[in-house]
């Protein structure tokens, strides 16, 4: 691969892989916070105005460092990559703008009232407040699925003489077939991700005998929101999204599955690592005839291996694309059995007691962080060679005039920055987890002292 | 309608220069004005609750511009790579040491995160002014319409310029006396104390640099950019808006009310701020090679439809966007106190 591409692929991976660590937790913790601040106002116990706080506050500082990491993203569109802005612009900049005009305006304005705001607002204001953040986040996920749905199955645009590109149809932009089950996949993995912290947090304080009570509504909640969703996230989801890129994309598909040859009753690779010399998969670990049925509903279904297609529509990195997809869907199965113990437990009235269960909990919170980077590289190597998909090649896509070495100085300098970043958030939420939600424990002197009380 | 995109556009880049532009400036003035930790801890509760609303204005006029004029999105923003990579970084430096600075009462930190929010802003607003300055110098465009400046050859507004001349620089320091003001100007308004004070004493001083930076690049400007003589002499009428940025000049100086003078410092800002974009229309990004006139606002827009379209969506958000504006500043009015 020529040098500037590689360069500014990684580039653009690098920073959007650590920049949706944050988001992620953020649109998950989103709607937990929605669900304390409901049942605060419904039962009035002071209990769940707490857990809602002490969230508040893990939210604010993932908040921040999602704001700061995001505002490259939109950057980088122009800087990295001109000639696909240049040619796109007028169609993905509508999303993109919609995102800032809409959501983030949205969000900026509550976001304060919501962590600033409570002893100034009543109860049903302040639980606005929380909702209208909510609403903001998860609008601002649906302008950026929009923009990658676009980018995966273009729709609503006509390529013109000079070769840019219009948009014909807002509607058929906004209302892409695509968006709709890659949406639901993305959000339920923000919702399992928002879970598995809010749980194994609990977990953590009950194992080590602090803040029982807090610790109870942690689990409770995490838990039970985390059962729905992980099993949102493989049915009907993750099926609808896999058969977004079975009927739209095969050449992934094959990839994803590591299937070279075409046949009938394709099998689901469990294992195996794919020899694209050979064009096989070696020590293969198959379940006979499950690829066909989840492909065409039927088991004898012909599916096409990647042989059929010519090697320059195949994905330029199959093997990555196929231990991403693997790791994303493992990780899966993973998250769903421990949510599923656990709920049993919950019902049975004995996970709060239940050591190994809880340590499970505890110890799986990375896995959810995991599978959500392995999904989206997944998405994002499936979609190459294209940049978008059937109408551009990501080779085409660069800024002409920024050179590999000019990339390579900002890719360092991003890698640089990120790690302080990292190194700060750690300490920062290492502290609001050792205060714990308890009231006497205001760690943060808000830099807001009650505007208007001199005036 | 390209026309009236322009329009758009020029409107979220003033709104983003004037709201953001007091809380840079308020960076930009917070080790000079604020000597305590109390007294830090003031200046930041001044811009706290609004400065994450006013950076959203740079972004959504960021996506606003790209989807209204693709090609200058896409050409400016590759070409002036490395000054827009600094930015991001500034912009995330200042944004943490703002959110986190309040979550630790410990001298030791507290004296970390100060500087870096002063140097960061300071920094941003001469880089922002050096940016408005190559766009209005303008650039080399090669004959496919790209460019990509180095940040410095030899320092002179010729045909090999680069990011940094002595022309841009002028408008650099001078966004950086501008924003001084200006930020100083909401300090003594939100501020008592000896915060108040002292933001009083600068907004005297910055009045006086400002007052002859903005002579120096008047003048300067006419003599880099042969368009503005051109535009202002073709449309008279045009001559509103130095005459607005003047008037406000004056009025921050006669004016005693602290609202007031604020006011009169962002209609400064936004009459300077039209008074460019004027001056080099319908160009965006003028050139200064032979082999390309430039990007103007009709070659540089997409096709109809996107732009139509476009407006039935986003004036209901721009006025929605003025609603929490609104909310969020009544919410907010009055001193904070120390």
């Amino acid at each position: 691969m020529d040098t500037a591409l590689a360069v500014d692929r990684l580039h653009f991976a690098f920073t959007i892989t650590f920049h949706y660590l944050f988001p992620q937790l953020t649109m998950g913790l989103a709607l937990l916070i929605v669900i304390l601040k409901t049942m605060a106002l419904r039962t009035g116990e002071e209990r769940y105005s707490q857990c809602a706080r002490f969230w508040a506050k893990i939210f604010a500082v993932n908040f921040a460092i999602g704001v700061v990491t995001g505002i490259p993203m939109e950057f980088q569109f122009g800087t990295n990559w001109s000639k696909f802005s240049k040619s796109a612009g007028g169609v993905i900049g509508q999303t993109l703008a919609m995102e800032g005009m809409y959501s983030f305006f949205l969000e900026s304005t509550f976001l304060g009232l919501f962590v600033y705001g409570e002893k100034r607002l009543s109860p049903r204001l302040h639980w606005v407040a929380a909702f209208m953040v909510f609403l903001g986040s998860w609008l601002s996920g649906f302008f950026i699925i929009a923009t990658n749905a676009w980018m995966q199955h273009p729709a609503g645009y006509r390529v013109m003489p000079d070769g840019s590109i219009a948009l014909t149809s807002l509607s058929g932009l906004i209302f892409n077939p695509w968006i709709f089950w890659q949406y639901l996949h993305n959000m339920t993995g923000a919702v399992v991700t928002g879970s598995f912290v809010m749980a194994a947090l609990g977990a953590f304080y009950l194992l080590t005998g602090r803040h029982r009570e807090h610790a109870r509504v942690f689990v409770r909640i995490g838990v039970t929101a985390g059962s729905i969703a992980t099993l949102l996230m493989i049915f009907p989801t993750g099926d609808g999204q896999g058969h977004n890129v079975a009927m739209h994309q095969p050449p992934t598909l094959a990839a994803m599955e590591g299937l070279f040859e075409s046949t009938p009753g394709a099998p689901l690779a469990i294992m195996g690592q794919p020899d694209t010399e050979r064009r096989r998969l070696d020590n293969p670990l198959t379940v006979p005839g499950a690829l066909s049925l989840l492909t065409y509903r039927r088991w004898s279904g012909s599916v096409r291996g990647l042989n059929e297609f010519p090697r320059s529509q195949w994905p330029d990195n199959v093997e990555l694309l196929y231990y991403s997809y693997h790791i994303m869907v493992g990780l899966g199965t993973i998250l769903f059995a421990i949510m599923g113990v656990a709920v049993w437990k919950l019902w049975r009235g004995t996970l709060m007691q239940s050591k190994p269960v809880l340590w499970a909990l505890m110890l799986s919170f990375p896995l959810p962080y995991i599978a959500t980077t392995a999904g989206w590289t997944t998405a994002e190597l499936g979609r190459q060679p294209w940049l978008i998909y059937g109408v551009m090649r990501t080779a085409q896509g660069l800024s002409p005039k920024v050179t590999a070495g000019s990339g390579l100085f900002t890719l360092l300098g991003f890698m640089g920055l990120y790690s302080l970043l990292s190194a700060l958030f750690l300490f920062l939420i290492y502290r609001e987890v050792e205060h714990g939600p308890e009231p006497e424990s205001v760690a943060v002197h808000l830099p807001v002292p009650v505007p208007g009380a001199a005036a | 309608m390209e026309t009236l995109w322009f329009c758009l556009v020029a409107l979220m880049v003033a709104a983003y220069v004037i709201l953001d532009g007091f809380d840079l400036g308020a960076g930009i003035v917070h080790l000079a004005v604020a000597r305590s930790d109390a007294e830090r801890r003031q200046t930041l509760a001044a811009i706290g609750p609004v400065w994450d609303g006013n950076e959203v204005w740079l972004i959504a006029g960021g996506g606003t511009l790209f989807f209204a004029f693709p090609a200058l999105y896409a050409l400016a923003f590759s070409g002036f790579y490395l000054p827009l990579m600094v930015v991001l970084w500034l912009l995330i430096l200042r944004g943490i040491s703002i959110e986190f600075r309040s979550h630790l009462d410990n001298p030791v930190w507290a004296s970390f995160w100060d500087p870096i929010f002063c140097g960061s802003s300071t920094l941003l607003a001469i880089v922002f002014g050096a940016a408005l300055g190559n766009v209005v110098r303008g650039v080399p465009l090669d004959a496919a319409g790209d460019f990509f400046l180095p940040l410095w050859t030899n320092f002179l507004p010729g045909a090999d310029p680069g990011i940094l001349d002595w022309y841009t620089v002028l408008c650099g320091v001078t966004a950086l006396a501008v924003l001084t003001l200006h930020g100083s100007a909401w300090l003594s308004l939100k501020t008592d104390g000896p915060v108040h004070e002292r933001a009083e004493r600068l907004i005297g001083r910055a009045w006086r640099i400002v007052l002859a930076a903005a002579i120096a690049l008047s003048i300067a400007s006419f003599a880099v950019q042969p368009l503005l003589a051109q535009s202002f002499k073709k449309h008279p009428w045009l001559a509103v808006f130095p005459a607005l940025a003047a008037g406000s000049l004056a009025l921050i100086r006669i004016l005693r009310g602290e609202r007031q003078r604020f006011l009169a410092s962002a209609a400064f800002i936004a009459g300077m701020l039209a008074s460019a974009a004027a001056g080099v229309f319908p160009y965006v990004l003028p050139s200064v090679s032979a082999a390309n006139p430039g990007l103007t606002v009709f070659n540089s827009a997409p096709a109809q439809y996107g732009l139509k379209i476009g407006l039935a969506w986003w004036i209901p958000a721009l006025l929605l966007a003025a609603g929490y504006v609104a909310f969020v500043y009544r919410r907010f009015s009055g001193k904070v106190a120390m």
